[in-house]
């Protein structure tokens, strides 16, 4: 990351990064987004990341990216894992486990169904 | 379980009553049982929610819609298209114009996530806590920079100071005179501390705001410190928040990296540097002059003041401490604008509070939502109701040290003013919300137990204090004691809350003012008849 001397820099790192994001999105990226804050880890959210990166692996499944996040204040649904595929609406899931963080790879982020069980009307 | 997904409130002050409001009322209970709502719909009566011009007010959540004013002839459609059908009724809703006070912000919070209100808690869940470029692709980083390129250091203090922000640590201390305070001081060398101690039982905000938005409060440590004319800041973090402090640590690094930290930050003249200092378990040690003795290597136990930190602070230099969510809400409020803030909330508590929810509710969890709401809302609402649908029988506020809250005031606005005119207080955030099975005796017993224990004994009227206190409630639920016990409880109780050095004694005798001023019956029911009306202490143990 370079140094930010002035508000211009900032800026322009913004748009630089805001552009990669565009980018990425607009080449269908999938993202998959596990709570990783004290309340998901305690509900056994590293199982779940563990079990997402693990699935990624075994089924050479490409254009995902995993990443963490805070807590969205559902501390009760956790663990809860947010897809979002290109520029479709986010798709909250919660109380995941391992199983069902595989069917959500195998259902959803590979076949576009989304598992309504699972999901959480926010 | 009986979730209600949906709650309707009347008001019923004078003018309302005096309008109609009670047949109103009727005609909804009637209406809503007919449709067969009755168990997801709860209804209630709320006093006063501060629109003259459209009473009877109906106000339907969690859509937060308000019809006014209504008649008996309007209610079968409002119940039939809206609470039946999921359609507004447009023609029945009170006109924009004019909300405010205590409902203003039902307009602005519409579609946010569960019907709440995030400013302090905007990126949690959304950004990784752990990847810069997130920060800043969510304007991270920008309010700093516009504050050291645009701004003075004391129109930075003047913009907080008209938000009327106020400390989220528990005391509610206007948090831009503090700053001012500070800035005032002619001293070369200042610091900024940011209380991240929260030890308070049941209060894992700090925690969650750090764990999912670290950058934030180095962003606002950063303006704090430039506002009041600090180059060195800490961030003292309880001792067993290892992920909080692993993702600050990380974070400061980034910073660092960046220039956000360090040397001639934004390329102008400020210079600030940041350090994390990890408190070792003391409850204690979060009050902030024991919090400036930890950091200066000393045993935590509160100075005696004045001086008070803002002029003799941490080395005996004049130091800021402001708690983590206080901080984190400065930053939106320099990017926003105090107007913006103070379209949230109250009119003398403005902006949002963050509170974690506990006890007998359906639903345990973090909210943000605007200051004013009332316990009946986030109960109703965010908890989704009491569990197996039991009776709301008392709320505990702000971990232990806040006020033991009977369910006559659970439609009092939580805000500092309104709760201090109940003669209760708000405390740090934590709600544990109790059911009938809880006896007020022994819930006084834990929370005082809980105080003996973290005493530091410095002060004789604490120290003892705290102890006797103890044994009385343990004679009471023994049922050893007589009424005059009670009298000596209330008397300890005033010189603990009067003659304590610091906050831990003085709100150690909130309790035992509140469970003799509530629930007074219940107390000498253990006396006077030796039962325990809730069924939980063993008041036959003096007999054998
Ligand atoms: C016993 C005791 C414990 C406290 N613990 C905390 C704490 O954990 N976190 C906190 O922010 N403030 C705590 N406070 C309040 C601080 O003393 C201080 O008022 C606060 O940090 C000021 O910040 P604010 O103005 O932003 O609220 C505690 C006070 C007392 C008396
Ligand atoms: S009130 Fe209690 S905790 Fe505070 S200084 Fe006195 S003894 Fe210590």
């Amino acid at each position: 990351m370079p140094i930010i001397k002035n508000l211009e820099d900032l800026k322009r790192v913004r748009e630089e990064a805001h552009e990669n994001r565009k980018r990425e999105t607009a080449a269908g990226q999938i993202e998959l987004i596990v709570g990783l804050s004290t309340c998901g880890i305690a509900a056994g959210a590293r199982d779940i990341l563990k079990a997402i990166l693990e699935d990624i692996q075994n089924n050479n499944r490409v254009r995902i990216v995993v990443r963490q996040t805070g807590c969205i204040g559902l501390c009760e649904k956790e663990p809860i894992v947010q897809v979002v595929v290109g520029d479709q609406p986010k798709v909250t899931y919660g109380k995941v486990t391992p199983e069902i963080a595989r069917r959500i790879l195998a259902d959803h982020v590979a076949g576009g169904k989304v598992l309504q069980n699972h999901v959480i009307n926010l | 379980m009986r979730t209600i997904r949906s709650m309707v409130l009347v008001s019923n002050d004078l003018i309302s009553m005096q309008r109609g409001a009670q047949d109103v009322y009727d005609r909804l209970q009637a209406e809503i049982k007919a449709y067969g709502l009755d168990q997801e719909i709860s209804l209630a009566m709320v006093s006063d929610v501060g629109r003259h011009d459209a009473l009877p007010l109906v106000i339907v959540y969690p859509e937060a819609v308000v019809y006014g004013p209504l008649k008996v002839e309007d209610v079968h459609g409002l119940v039939e298209e809206h609470l039946y059908k999921g359609r507004i009724v447009v023609n029945l809703q009170a006109s924009n114009r004019e909300l405010s006070g205590k409902i203003a912000w039902l307009n602005t919070r519409k579609g946010t996530l569960p019907a709440e209100q995030r400013i302090v808690l905007r990126r949690a869940g959304i950004i990784d806590p752990t990847n810069i470029e997130d920060y800043i692709l969510n304007d991270g980083y920008a309010t700093l920079g516009k504050a050291l390129t645009y701004m003075t250091p004391a129109q930075v203090i003047d913009e907080v100071k008209k938000s009327g922000l106020r400390g989220r640590g528990g005391a509610g201390f206007p948090t831009g005179t503090k700053w001012g305070f500070v800035a005032k001081e002619k001293s070369p060398k200042k610091y900024v501390i940011c209380n991240a101690d929260e030890s308070e039982p049941g209060t894992y905000k700090d925690r969650l705001i750090l764990e999912g938005d670290p950058h934030s409060i180095i962003e606002a440590l950063a303006i704090a410190a430039f506002a009041v004319g600090a180059d060195e800041g800490y961030i003292y973090i309880r001792g067993e928040y290892k992920l909080a402090q692993e993702r600050l640590k990380l974070a400061i690094l980034q910073a660092e990296e960046m220039g956000f930290l360090g040397q001639n930050i934004f390329g102008t003249a400020f210079n600030f540097d940041l350090r994390i200092h990890c408190g070792a378990g003391a409850y204690i040690c979060g009050e902030e002059t024991a919090l400036l003795e930890s950091i200066e290597g000393k045993r935590g136990q509160p100075r005696t003041r004045p001086p008070f930190p803002t002029t003799h602070g941490l080395f005996g230099k004049p130091t800021l401490v402001n708690n983590v969510e206080t901080l984190a809400n400065v930053p939106p409020i320099l990017l926003n604008g105090a107007t913006w803030y103070r379209s949230f909330g109250t009119l003398s508590s403005p902006g949002t509070k963050v509170f974690t929810i506990l006890g007998n509710v359906n639903t345990t969890r973090l909210i943000e939502v605007p200051m004013g709401i009332t316990l009946r809302e986030v109960i109703g609402i965010y908890a989704h109701g009491m569990k197996n649908g039991a009776n709301f029988k008392l709320a505990q506020t702000g971990g232990s040290s806040g006020s033991i809250i009977p369910a006559s005031l659970q439609d009092t606005p939580m805000d500092f003013d309104s709760f201090a005119k109940a003669g209760v207080a708000l405390g740090s955030g934590a709600l544990l919300i109790c059911n009938e099975d809880t006896c007020v005796v022994d819930l006084a017993k834990v929370l005082l137990n809980f105080f003996r224990t973290e005493s530091c004994g410095k002060c004789f009227p604490c120290r003892i204090g705290t102890q006797r206190a103890c044994e009385m409630l343990e004679a009471i639920a023994d049922g050893r004691a007589t009424l005059k016990t009670l009298d000596q409880l209330m008397d300890l109780s005033t010189t603990l809350v009067n003659l304590s050095n610091c906050g831990l004694g003085q709100t150690a005798g909130t309790p035992l003012k509140d469970i003799l001023t509530y629930f007074r019956a219940e107390v000498e029911a253990h006396i006077r008849l030796g039962v325990c009306p809730a069924g939980v202490c063993n008041t036959t143990e003096a007999v054998q």
